[in-house]
């Protein structure tokens, strides 16, 4: 009998302690900020965050997902603020009635990577279209991350230039790892493939075994990103004054300063370009 | 095999010079799992042992249903969990959505079944052990539960391993309810995932071996206490 | 608890009938028990011997006919029986642990537990197990210590079902020099077997089944000498009550 009460008070005591654990977090201010996996992985709100915290006192938790998904997370409310680089995406989320405006906040670009051995011979090419049309012809690996991400989005516009239809080849030379940018680059890496990324992800990647950048700076592979506020007029909880304070910072001199002045391994990676008055 | 030794070497390091974010993701992850399997054993041991010994209509049903749900994806477990406490489902009123509650909520979703299960077949097998001899002695199913659980109870410690193990081993579910915060609701095998999206192969593998070292502690440190337990009873 | 406070014997059957399946078992039984004298259940395997004890004893319910305790009306005449099996069914804890166990479920107190459990041990000889697992102990010291955990219960009746047919002629001895203790204490014994000499030593009223049907029911002294009943007179010489020998009925 005294053993069975020693076990209840056991037990309850440790209860006690792991609720009280749990519940830790739940008693600051915070936003909930819907991002995705490549601006996450960069490094760059890891880097920024923490300053406004310490300007506002609010903590941001982030949840980093697909494109798509992010902005789903947002339409359904689980999210205050929106961050995410697709335009057409964006503008159908403020015109739909989910967020209260878009604003510019800052871009970067995307890159074609693949084996440094190059089969396709396409380094340094000046006209994207023909690039990918060199690898098609060559039947060269191309993975397409295939998950509805604003990376994937932006590579099938791409490819639409070139009116191959990818549904027809999909699974031969041209393959959908339906993961992210992450997966797919140590995808691509293991199977001497070409792909599309962000430079960010590029950058901080350490499983860069056999490849490299092989086309960029081209006008197609311009990146913006657009930060959205979501709408309390349909989700009537969403921390819209919070939420606004921390756009506003971001397009404040200082939170533009902070994203400018952002670096992976000596390298500059996101630019500012919010615009003036907004 | 240098990314295997280099792995070791890491985890080793990191556990050794305490690491402030391993020790917050291990202790959320212990806390997380810890949470599940004592809610769900609240709930699903009594109920396994009411189906193993009790007859009545719908059983075999129930027990089948039972058995299959062992199999449900932490994927899609974490999926109906999102949808249920997303705002615009029938729980978001609670707001409890990206927290480690929503993780422990999804846990001790996955895990009830493979804990009523196991809890089931084992008090069955021993009900059918005794069931003439406690009957005899007066106990019908009701009073001689305790006494069944307190017989079994090396093989219920098994089936609460088994619980804890499926939960602290599986990112799907939480994954899709916690949103992987950093500091908020990462935990050991989230952060595996994110290190290999990263591309860092070597710290996502030296994190599971601190996983690894966690299972290992839990398990041996389970299979000391019967050691123990038995060597007092000579 | 005491073994005389309102008697629930006798007990009477009356055209009791088991079925399994299409299979009858126990076949229109009658008789009559009183308090006091040794019964054995006597017979052949598969006589039915062990599933008329567990009808008697509430284990299993009848297919017809009635079971009827003295003012069973009253009271729940399980309180007041225990029942020995073929092989003893030990919890996994002490011995000790096992006897406190069948008093705790009749709502002894804990130092009344104590007290009877102690004493039932050392009139067993099973003091030294005590704090042993019981499962550790041999097979013809866990039958003793079922039978310690019977007695304990101070049962007006005790039932066994052929509880030494496994055990050595010395553990069997033991046993039944035990079970003459319980019985010269006041408790009734009801006990099968098939071995003849245990029925010559322990009996006082013999009856005899075969095939699921009451063929005699007498005092030992008149049944062993003089059987009424031409299988019962088979069976006491030896003889195997099978093929020919079955066409003999009373």
């Amino acid at each position: 009998m005294r053993a069975i009460a020693t076990v209840f008070a056991t037990v309850f005591a440790l209860g006690i302690w792991l609720y009280a654990g749990v519940s830790a977090h739940s008693a600051e201010k915070f936003i909930t900020l819907t991002s995705t996996t490549s601006t996450e992985n960069s490094g760059l709100l890891r880097h920024i965050l923490p300053m406004f915290y310490k300007k506002s006192g609010i903590s941001v938790r982030v949840v980093a997902v697909g494109t798509g998904q992010a902005i789903r997370i947002a339409r359904r409310g689980d999210a205050d603020v929106l961050l995410v680089h697709h335009r057409t995406s964006e503008k159908k989320f403020v015109a739909d009635g989910f967020g209260v405006k878009r604003h510019d906040v800052m871009f970067n670009d995307f890159i074609i990577v693949g084996p440094t051995a190059d089969p396709a011979k396409i380094k340094n090419m000046k006209d994207l279209t023909a690039a990918l049309n060199r690898i098609s012809s060559s039947k060269s690996h191309f993975l397409s991350r295939g998950d509805d991400s604003g990376t994937h989005k932006r590579e099938l516009s791409l490819w639409m230039k070139t009116g191959i239809n990818l549904k027809k080849v999909s699974g031969t030379w041209y393959r959908e790892t339906g993961s992210g940018m992450g997966a797919t680059l140590n995808t691509a890496s293991a199977t001497n493939a070409y792909t599309m990324t962000d430079r960010g992800t590029w950058l901080a990647f350490q499983n860069k075994v056999g490849q490299s950048i092989l086309v960029e700076g081209l006008p197609p592979l311009f990146n913006p990103y657009g930060v959205i506020l979501v709408n309390k007029a349909k989700h009537p909880h969403v921390k819209a004054k919070e939420g606004q304070v921390f756009i506003d910072w971001l397009l404040s001199k200082e939170g533009q300063a902070a994203i400018g002045e952002f670096t992976i391994k000596g390298k500059k990676l996101f630019t500012p370009n919010a615009k003036k008055g907004q | 095999m240098t990314d295997f030794s280099d792995a070791l070497l890491t985890s080793v390091g990191l556990i050794v010079n305490l690491n402030q974010d391993l020790t917050e993701i291990v202790l959320l992850s212990l806390r997380v799992s810890f949470s599940a399997l004592f809610i769900a054993t609240l709930i699903a041991m009594p109920v396994g042992a009411a189906v193993a010994l009790y007859r009545f209509p719908g059983r075999t049903a129930i027990v089948v249903f039972m058995n299959a749900l062992m199999g449900l994806p932490p994927v899609v477990v974490g999926l109906i969990v999102y949808l249920l406490l997303s705002r615009t489902g029938p729980f978001g009123v609670f707001g409890l959505l990206f927290t480690p509650t929503a993780m422990i909520i999804a846990q001790v979703l996955l895990i009830m079944p493979i804990i009523g299960a196991l809890t089931r077949q084992v008090i069955e097998d021993l009900w059918a052990e005794y069931e003439e001899q406690l009957r005899s002695l007066g106990a019908g199913p009701g009073r001689a539960i305790t006494a069944l659980i307190w017989d079994g109870r090396y093989s219920l410690l098994t089936a609460l391993l088994a619980g804890f193990g499926r939960a602290s081993a599986e990112v799907g579910a939480v994954m899709i309810v916690g949103g992987n915060i950093d500091h908020v609701t990462r935990v050991m095998t989230t952060s595996i995932a994110l290190e290999v999206s990263k591309g860092d192969l070597v710290l996502a593998l030296a994190l599971g071996c601190v996983l690894m070292a966690i299972s290992l502690g839990a398990n041996g440190g389970a299979y000391g206490m019967k050691a123990l337990a038995e060597r007092s009873e000579k | 608890m005491t073994v005389n406070a309102d008697s629930i014997f006798p007990l009477e059957l009356t055209d009791l009938r088991y079925e399994a399946g299409d299979k009858r078992l126990i076949n229109d039984l009658s008789f009559t028990l009183k308090a006091g004298p040794r019964t054995i259940i006597l017979g052949p395997n598969g006589a039915g011997k062990s599933l008329l004890l567990r009808l008697c004893h509430g284990l299993i319910n009848p297919s017809g006919g009635a079971i009827r305790w003295h003012g069973a009306q009253a009271r729940n005449p399980s309180d007041f029986q225990a029942m020995v099996f073929q092989r003893p069914i030990m919890l996994r804890r002490s011995a000790q642990a096992n006897v406190d166990y069948a008093l705790a479920l009749r709502g002894v107190s804990r130092a009344e537990r104590k007290h009877l459990t102690q004493e039932v041990l050392e009139k067993t000889g099973l003091t030294e197990f005590a704090k042993r697992p019981a499962r550790v102990m041999s097979f013809g010291e866990q039958q003793k210590l079922a039978l310690a955990r019977a007695w304990v219960l101070k049962p007006q009746v005790l039932f066994l079902d052929e509880p030494t047919a496994s055990l050595d002629p010395g553990a069997t001895y033991a046993f039944e020099e035990i079970i003459a203790e319980i019985h010269a204490a006041g408790t009734k014994i009801i006990m099968t077997t098939h071995n003849m000499g245990q029925a010559r030593r322990l009996a006082d009223e013999v009856l005899f089944i075969h095939q699921g049907k009451l063929l005699e029911h007498s005092p030992a002294a008149d049944f062993f000498t003089a059987p009424k009943n031409p299988l019962a007179e088979a069976f006491i010489r030896g003889d195997l009550l099978w093929g020919p020998n079955q066409e003999m009925q009373s």
